[in-house]
């Protein structure tokens, strides 16, 4: 494992959220003191459809064990079809993941609503979990 | 180490809620030695005023091009930084933020070292973004001071009364012939017995006589170009001839429309099962004792919930899941209503009230109160087994489990079974293409934010009042209608709008137009321009929403979003992953 703010046993997950949605629900597990691992670090965007495939390879290729895309969902104010574009985008970034021989389990996405403390904490504590468990 | 920027980076302290968790002094000393960054270092409380103008002396001394501010979560005190920066002379978009509380401090007690050595790679992952910052202007746009509102129930004809006592010109549209929308159907209303014609009459009186209010019935919105501040609205009148008109906003207030209970639900269909309206206008139409198709009304059984607080099943495969608001209180006033009926004519009416939850929230409580003394009997079902009205001998009868009485059944007889129906989202076709008005998941229109922006909507310039955002008793339809008025009046009487530049910005020498970035936005903000003598895309910054869907299906990857450019969240995941050497 490389660098700070990680115990040596956690993989490191970058998540990128999105301002007016998943961002705020991810706030919230902090408003709650609740506890997550200090390998989790996230990178704010406008919306999870802006998200590019080259950044999630680049992520994973640097250091990161995972990237977790914190999905607007239905929730988006932007575009009623957030969820498909953001899946749409999440399928692209895997078969360029498969190219690079990266394996595409280290993806995942979820849609997180601006309230959704607890759920966030649970999806890193299980694709840390996952994460142990994918080789290469 | 070469410094091509000077970056101020300030770590808070936030009284002890980021230090006792975050070595916030560690986490400056850290990152004073590293590249970009002239000077680092932390304060009690970065927002206080104190701090700021320490910040803001310094930035000017030491002629700061850039600035990081580890703190609480962006969305507290963005505007205050960035307004600070400004004081300083500093441009605020090259002001990063840094959630150092929130998304570190607060998740991560327990582990000092840990804590910190996060902390230190997110503020990395901050400067190396300020680094790659550049000056941005916000768009000023002049904005005109007219408004269209869409929809003359209450809520639209009290928001242009509103905004033309703000001395702005209105236009007010309706689709129906008639102005006044469903409270000019409802008779009278709780919790202080008005009447909704009378309360519908003397606004439309008040919107009649105002100078500034012009009130089109008939009316539709068919067409809209330009941004906020300046629209161009297209409305047509009696479905043949067109109205071009130039407003600067619009406040759209278009209502709901009541639950349709579906065949055979609580015995919809059978004579005698009735909705609250229908009960409501039987009462008070007759001039004798209130009689059913002839025949004297003894007992009546009201039905809660109908149509609201629903569960997915066979029955019901798009539940409305929400409750309507309104119903508890209108139908526990109906009670009341009827009792004054009872001792106008001095016949008894026996009424049962089949409930989930009482609803009559705040003051609203006196309402049901005032039922149950008049003599309203209410029995709580639940929605595992709801009741079950069926015909029997000529009358209703209606089969219900009380909770509350060990979940003893009961059968009540009754003349009139009426249904509390609740709203639904009203279906308003074209003007849904038109506005683009994002839903949520009840199919109401969409608010930015439920607590801290409730009626702006993600189309700039576009407001959303009343009913048409989801259901609502009328004080609270009327307070959203003002709120609207509030935000509008706001944008307009100022003159002019800033827009975020945080806008798509296309590379004009990788374009080939290849119209992806067209078909990827929803607001139109895409155009096709000449440029040299090749065809790109160039971006209405006005109509742009920054969103970045256009970014990543672009094959010739030539589109960023200021502020999230590719080189910026690139830079971000490197410093990130850097390793941390001990200060």
């Amino acid at each position: 494992m490389t660098s700070g703010g990680t115990t040596s046993r956690d993989p490191r997950i970058l998540v990128f959220s999105t301002n007016s949605i998943s961002d705020p629900g991810i706030d919230r597990a902090g408003s709650a003191h609740l506890h997550y691992s200090t390998a989790v670090q996230v990178v704010p965007l406008p919306c999870s459809s802006g998200v590019k495939p080259s950044w999630i390879v680049r992520a994973l290729q640097h250091g990161f064990d995972g990237v977790f895309i914190a999905a607007c969902g239905g929730d988006c104010a932007y575009l009623p079809d957030c969820t498909s574009r953001t899946s749409a985008l999440v399928s692209r970034a895997q078969t360029l993941l498969k190219e690079h021989g990266i394996s595409p389990k280290r993806l995942k996405m979820a849609g997180l609503c601006s309230v959704c403390a607890d759920n966030f904490v649970a999806h890193m504590n299980n694709f840390q979990q996952e994460l142990k468990r994918v080789e290469a | 180490m070469t410094n091509k920027r000077r970056i101020g980076v300030y770590v808070c302290h936030c009284g002890g809620n980021i230090s006792d968790h975050v070595d916030v002094k560690d986490v400056a000393r850290t990152l004073a030695g590293e590249a970009d960054v002239e000077v680092a270092r932390t304060h009690l409380f970065a927002c206080s005023d104190a701090s700021q103008q320490e910040m803001i002396d310094e930035i000017k001394d030491r002629k700061l091009d850039g600035l990081v501010i580890a703190s609480c979560s962006p969305k507290l005190h963005t505007f205050t930084f960035r307004a600070m920066a400004q004081r300083a002379g500093l441009n605020p978009y090259q002001y990063v933020h840094v959630n150092l509380r929130e998304q570190c401090s607060w998740v991560h007690g327990g582990d000092k070292a840990a804590a910190t050595a996060k902390g230190i790679n997110i503020v990395r992952a901050g400067v190396a973004k300020c680094a790659l910052t550049h000056p941005l202007t916000p768009l000023r746009i002049e904005t005109q001071p007219r408004v269209l509102v869409v929809g003359a129930g209450v809520a639209g004809m009290r928001a242009a009364i509103a905004l033309a006592e703000m001395g702005l010109s209105v236009f007010v549209i309706e689709r129906e012939n008639e102005p006044g929308g469903w409270t000019s159907q409802v008779g009278w209303m709780g919790p202080d017995h008005q009447h909704g014609p009378e309360v519908v009459a003397k606004l439309l009186k008040e919107v009649k006589n105002h100078e500034n209010v012009v009130l089109y019935t008939n009316a539709e919105l068919t067409a809209k170009s330009g941004h906020i501040g300046d629209f161009t609205v297209t409305i047509r009148l009696c479905g043949e001839k067109d109205l071009t008109l130039n407003v600067g906003a619009i406040v759209v207030a278009t209502g709901f429309t009541p639950y349709e209970p579906r065949d055979g639900e609580y015995g919809w269909g059978l004579p005698g099962v009735v909705t609250l309206k229908e009960f409501r206008q039987l009462l008070e139409e007759g001039d004798g004792p209130l009689t059913y198709r002839g025949v004297p009304v003894r007992d009546v059984g009201f039905i809660y919930c109908v149509g609201s607080r629903q569960t997915e099943s066979e029955d019901c495969p798009e539940p409305n899941t929400h409750c309507s608001r309104f119903c508890c209180m209108a139908t526990a006033f109906s009670g009341s209503l009827l009792h004054e009926h009872e001792k106008k004519f001095g016949r008894t009416i026996n009424q049962y009230h089949l409930y989930r939850d009482v609803r009559t929230y705040g003051r609203l409580e006196t309402v049901y109160a005032k039922a149950r003394a008049d003599g309203a009997l209410f029995l709580r079902w639940d929605p595992s087994d709801p009741p079950r009205v069926e015909q029997r001998n000529g009358r209703l009868a209606v089969k219900v489990k009380d909770t509350l009485l060990g979940d003893e059944e009961l059968e009540i007889g009754a003349d009139l079974v009426v249904l509390a129906t609740g709203m639904v989202p009203r279906k308003n076709g074209a003007l849904d293409d038109v506005l683009k008005i994002p839903k949520s998941k009840d199919g109401f229109y969409n608010e930015i934010h439920i607590k801290l922006r409730p009626v702006e909507t993600a189309i700039d310039g576009v407001c959303i009042a009343g009913t048409s955002q989801g259901p609502k008793n009328l004080a609270e339809s009327v307070a959203s209608s003002l709120a609207a008025v509030a935000r509008t009046g706001a944008l307009l009487k100022k003159g002019y709008v800033d827009l975020e530049p945080l806008v798509a910005k296309i590379d004009t020498s990788k374009c080939v137009w290849c119209n992806e970035c067209l078909k990827a936005c929803p607001y139109g903000a895409i155009e096709r321009v000449l440029y040299g003598d090749k065809e790109v895309a160039t971006v209405i910054e006005s109509s742009c929403k920054g969103e970045g869907a256009c970014v990543p299906i672009c094959p010739q990857d030539a589109i960023v979003i200021e502020g999230y450019r590719d080189d910026q969240i690139v830079a971000m995941i490197d410093a990130s992953l850097k390793e941390t050497v001990p200060a």
